[in-house]
């Protein structure tokens, strides 16, 4: 359990100002120009070692990523990128943070382009984002105010900050997909190689960052690696925020300490399981693309990125979506199907036809109205959509339903059975309707 | 360069590689869709998938890998890339299941059906059953224009469409709409392509979702008899392949030479064959009472007799058009210099191009290939976009490569790169010759200049005076960037023959005049009017303005009908095929003149094509060397640069104000006469 002085977010539930006064009083911009002082080397050191990990939900040390970008500039500018594009279903925490603590956001975004010699960065906000939008512009404009931003602010870093809005889009969310769409074009992701650090925005070497993992390097710096790295568990350290959502009794975002087990984080924060431990059926422990784990794998797991890896599942962005036994686990799924055969940018050939096809047949399990050899054909599928794409949105559609057939393979052969023996009660449903319900 | 272990056998490539040219180097065949040599990378088909040993336990698509990226092992041992693994055939057979779940199983009523890459791969590299038992997806077809047909459920999303016309063809027109399995390729609004290189997407369509419209459901690819030709609808000589069904041309697609046309071909030489069926001429006729009654060819010879028996020497002109062949024209010139005529010129639009000046005064000296060499270009008094599409993409090629100065004088026209506008007429171009003005000071500094003379600036009283400038302007020393843009494919083959007014002799555009002459002979002339006066044979193809005209008709043997040398505007030598034959009692045009001769009692000296074209290469030899470019004299040039005429004020235009009607073929098309509609803005659109 995390102590309360241990906290990064300390306005997360809005209980106070999110304004530049309140924010300093917490702690924001609290000797930022001294942290700039010790230098560029010392920053990414540090960095690297707090052993912060992205929070995006891939998992990669955020202070190794900094290091990739070039030590001189070649004459291109360099440029910081914050994915403010939160679009994973069931994650919430980027929404909090620049909601009601955007100064971390900000002082981040300033220390983290030091680090790399960016002088400009950009923060791409979701679309449906809009409030949020005007929480962050009206701080940036408060920091502009006070010059602790700007060409020539108190820092001495020339430093410009744009607050970019995005139209709405998922796949934008994908760091090269999330470039394009800032240059203007149409958001489908990038081939890799070259990666962003060589050729990002405009072709100049860009960092492509989560709000969250920006967030937190200020206070990183001020109270030192060591703290950080000190909370959570080998390997995944640190305070993460969890957006625990479905069948709980008192949903809601908190910041945890990494590696705290499933138990403790749901009795503790969100007043436990709907009708008790018993009642849990299976959780998505970090957001609609990571696979599902049932109830007697998950209870007692900590929470953390290699836990959850050896689970076959992962952290992904901490959006934890519970599920008790009241759960349509074919239909839940199928549903997520649909949302990535909706957002599929269409650019590849195996996530464009792959997903309609796994929604399709997803769709038809859920009634039943399916034959059990299907059940291994969609798996197979899955597993030939699955790293053939340009970007991870193939491998995000794939895994929920790879999830879903290792554990619930009983639970569709029964409906198939069900439906077999009696086909007239269910009826043929639309499926664009079944998945607007 | 670096070493790669493809399949098992060593191989060393230049670093820039991509992994797919690798694996073809070592004789690997790796399957693709949406990669083309010519178009940027794309890498979203995902069939070019290999694997790579060391890296992600994944394939990588090999069209968008370098070489350079891939990682060498621990001890530093080459990386390992193999294109016939099991995770290899799987992954290729998973793209190509879902190319085609969504793809409709129409190939028994597709036009593609033979030539189709998906077809040829699907057999190669697929599986022989489908898992997929949903619905397939069903596309609206879009309307793109009367050239292109689509049928957009068959789209595979490879966007090599879209990326020729943003790229190749320099016009945004067409692009994708929607998303994930919803995308759609459209142009905006469903409005026509507006390029004159757009048919070219149907070549590069890998799938049926966009053919030919006036091909549409014609014939089959495996029942033509295919024939290897050179294009005459501009100078430029485009490489092309008549594919042909018994009397008709069915299609006219392109062949691949690098040093011309790549493998493009303006729309013009693509659906110009229906032309070849129409207003053809296809028996003699002779006026009698002021109306053209058709005749035998006895008839019509002994009616031209008649007249020519009575008429002086110098009282007999002839005129060669736009389309002739060198063979035609060199029979035509033996003719009338039998009768004792110095009147002839092959020169219809006026230009004052003269063979006198050595070949390289009228050549397209720094070559089509050239122009990727060129560190800047002025062009004079050319459209090129209307004149030689083709040749302008190689432009925009050079501009897209790399930064390049770009000035045009004449006419401000969209040529699908940006350009310098620097003025309209001859003043200008007296300007950057003096070097003034930031284009002229870059343009002098330049170590290999272009200048493109159009017919636009030649073609007037001036030209001489204009041809000076341009030739001074593009003079270097090993490098000569004199480059005459012409427009008729019959041309430059002429002004080599020598096929121009002898001593004392008119040109065309003198003895089109009233009373000039009495007899005039027009060899497919049709782009001069001839005025009342003159007895005038036409020998031709088409019904078209010579034609009505004529007094005696002799009907000829289109491009597609006749073997025959023409000469490009880069002074390439090369040969026209026949695919089929002359309609009705037409002949071969050097055959016709042969007989005629033999009737006037000038008998030519020469009894089959061989030996009339042993008789061209003793007297030309340059003839002889097909592909080659006979380099001219420069000695000519540094004269032509010193001659002080004095320019005119006029403002330079370009002589193809409509770029789909240009030759009586192109007049007698439907098709042109539908382009040529809609690029004037009458013909409404859809979704207008």
């Amino acid at each position: 359990m995390l102590a309360d002085r241990d906290r990064i977010f300390t306005n997360l539930y809005g209980l106070h100002s999110p304004g530049l006064k309140a924010a300093q009083m917490r702690g924001a911009w609290d000797g930022t120009k001294f942290l700039l002082e010790k230098g560029r080397d010392w920053v990414i050191n540090e960095m690297k070692a707090s052993g912060l990990r992205g929070r995006g939900g891939a998992g990669f040390p955020t202070g190794l990523k900094w290091s990739f970008m070039p030590k001189q500039s070649d004459g291109r500018p360099h440029y910081l990128v914050v994915n403010a594009d939160e679009s994973e279903p069931g994650t919430c925490k980027d929404r909090e943070i620049m909601r009601h603590d955007p100064h971390l956001l900000i002082e981040g975004c300033l220390i983290a382009s030091f680090a790399m010699g960016a002088h400009a960065c950009y923060i791409y906000i979701r679309g449906e984002y809009v409030r949020e939008r005007e929480a962050l512009q009206r701080a940036v404009d408060e920091a502009y105010e006070a010059r602790l931003v700007g060409k020539d602010n108190v820092h001495g870093w020339p430093f410009d900050i744009y607050v970019h809005h995005g139209a709405g889009a998922y796949i934008c969310g994908e760091e090269t997909a999330l470039l394009e769409s800032l240059e203007g074009k149409k958001g489908m992701p990038r081939l890799k190689p070259p990666f962003p650090a060589n050729m990002g925005l405009y072709g100049c070497p860009t960092t492509v960052n989560n709000v969250e993992s920006i967030a937190v390097a200020g206070t990183i710096l001020r109270r030192g690696a060591a703290w950080f790295a000190g909370i959570g568990r080998p390997n995944n350290v640190g305070t993460k925020l969890f957006c625990v959502s479905g069948h709980v009794n008192t949903p809601c975002n908190v910041e945890e300490e990494m590696g705290i087990t499933f138990r403790e984080l749901i009795d503790r924060h969100c007043g436990g399981i709907r009708g008790g431990w018993d009642n849990l059926l299976c959780v998505i422990p970090g957001g609609s693309s990571v696979p599902l784990v049932p109830a007697h794998e998950i209870a007692d797991a900590y929470m953390d990125f290699d836990t959850l890896r050896g689970l076959k599942s992962g952290l992904g962005t901490a959006a934890v979506i519970v599920m008790d036994k009241s759960t349509d686990i074919v239909r839940a799924i199928a549903r997520l199907s649909y949302f990535y055969k909706h957002e599929s940018c269409g650019q590849c050939t195996p996530c464009r036809e792959g997903t309609g096809w796994m929604w399709r047949v997803l769709t038809r399990m859920a009634e039943g109205r399916a034959h059990k050899r299907e059940i291994d054909m969609l798996l197979d599928v899955t597993y030939q959509v699955e790293g053939h794409t340009i970007c991870a949105l193939g491998d995000a559609a794939a895994w929920p339903v790879q999830g879903l057939i290792r554990h619930f393979r009983h639970e569709i052969e029964k409906r198939i059975d069900e439906y077999a023996a009696n086909p007239a009660d269910a009826g043929v449903r639309d499926p664009e309707m079944m998945a607007a319900e | 360069m670096p070493k790669l272990i493809i399949d098992g056998q060593e191989i060393e490539v230049p670093a820039e590689y991509t992994l797919l040219q690798a694996c073809e180097e070592a004789g690997a065949e790796i399957p693709r869709f949406c990669y083309h040599e010519r178009l940027s990378i794309a890498g979203n088909c995902r069939m070019c998938l290999v694997e790579v040993k060391g890296g992600p336990p994944k394939p990588v698509a090999s069209c968008a890998m370098g070489v350079r990226d891939l990682r060498p092992g621990p001890n530093g041992e080459p990386p390992v890339v193999m294109t016939r693994s099991p995770m290899v055939k799987k992954a290729r057979e998973g793209v190509m299941e879902f190319l085609l779940i969504n793809h409709p199983l129409d190939c028994p009523i597709c036009d593609q059906g033979g030539e189709c890459d998906l077809q040829d791969q699907a057999m190669a590299y697929g599986v022989d059953t489908s898992r997929f038992h949903e619905n397939k997806r069903a596309v609206e077809d879009k309307y793109i224009g009367p050239l292109v047909k689509t049928s957009m459920n068959r789209c595979i999303h490879c966007t090599r469409c879209v990326r020729f016309t943003a790229e190749v063809a320099g016009v945004g027109d067409l692009g994708a709409i929607g998303r994930g399995e919803d995308m759609e390729i459209t142009t905006y609004l469903e409005h026509a392509l507006g390029s004159e290189l757009q048919a070219n997407v149907i070549d590069l369509c890998p799938v049926g979702a966009l053919t030919s419209k006036p091909y549409a459901f014609k014939a089959r690819p495996w029942e033509l008899t295919k024939t290897e030709s050179v294009d005459v609808m501009d100078a430029v000589g485009s490489a092309i392949r008549v594919d042909s069904r018994g009397r008709e041309v069915m299609r006219i697609l392109p062949r691949i030479n690098e040093a011309v046309n790549e493998e493009w071909i303006s729309d013009k030489t693509r659906f110009v064959w229906d032309g070849l069926k129409t207003q053809r001429l296809d028996r003699p006729y002779i006026r009698e009472n002021g109306r053209l009654r058709p005749a035998s060819w006895a008839e019509a010879f002994a009616a031209i007799a008649a007249r020519v028996k009575g008429t002086a020497p110098d009282r007999i002109g002839a005129i060669a058009g736009d389309l002739a062949s060198v063979e035609d024209m060199f029979a035509l010139k033996s003719l009338v210099a039998g009768l004792g005529s110095p009147h002839l010129d092959c020169r219809q639009d006026g230009s004052t191009l003269d063979p006198a000046n050595g070949r390289a005064s009228y050549l397209f000296n720094a070559t089509i290939e050239g122009i990727e060499q060129a560190d800047a270009i002025l062009i004079v008094g050319s459209n090129p976009r209307r004149e030689a599409p083709v040749l302008n993409a190689r432009i925009r090629k050079r501009w897209r490569m790399a930064p390049v100065a770009i000035g045009v004088v004449g006419e401000n026209a969209d040529l699908t790169y940006s350009y310098d506008y620097l003025g309209a007429g001859p003043d200008t171009l007296a300007d950057v010759a003096a070097g003034k003005g930031a284009f002229a000071e870059a343009f002098a500094k330049a170590e290999r200049p272009l200048v493109i003379v159009g017919q636009g600036a030649l073609a007037r009283e001036d030209g001489a005076a204009i041809l000076g400038l341009a030739a001074r302007l593009g003079a270097r020393d090993g490098w000569n960037g004199l480059s005459v843009l012409h427009t008729a494919a019959a041309r430059v083959g002429g002004l080599d023959l020598g096929f121009v007014p002898g001593e004392g002799g008119m040109a065309a555009r003198a003895m089109a005049k009233a009373g000039a002459l009495d007899v005039l002979f027009l060899l497919g002339a049709d782009e001069i009017e001839i005025e009342p006066g003159a007895f005038v044979v036409y020998q031709g193809t088409h019904g078209d303005r010579g034609a009505h005209r004529a007094d005696v008709i002799l009907p000829g043997a289109a491009y597609t009908e006749k073997s025959g040398l023409y000469v490009n505007t880069e002074g390439r030598v090369q040969r026209a095929n026949r695919a089929v034959f002359p309609p009705g009692d037409a002949r071969e045009d050097w055959a016709i003149l042969r007989a005629l001769s033999d009737v006037l009692g000038k008998r030519l000296p020469f009894d089959s094509l061989d030996g009339l074209r042993q008789a061209l290469f003793t007297a030309h030899p340059h003839f002889a060397r097909l592909d080659e470019i006979a380099t001219g004299d420069a000695a000519g040039l540094e004269r032509l640069a010193k001659a002080k005429g004095k320019p005119g004020k006029a403002p330079f235009a370009s002589p193809v104000t409509d770029f789909y009607l240009t030759n009586p073929i192109a007049r007698a098309s439907a098709v042109m006469a539908e382009c040529s509609a809609l690029a004037a803005g009458r013909l409404p659109q859809a979704a207008e």
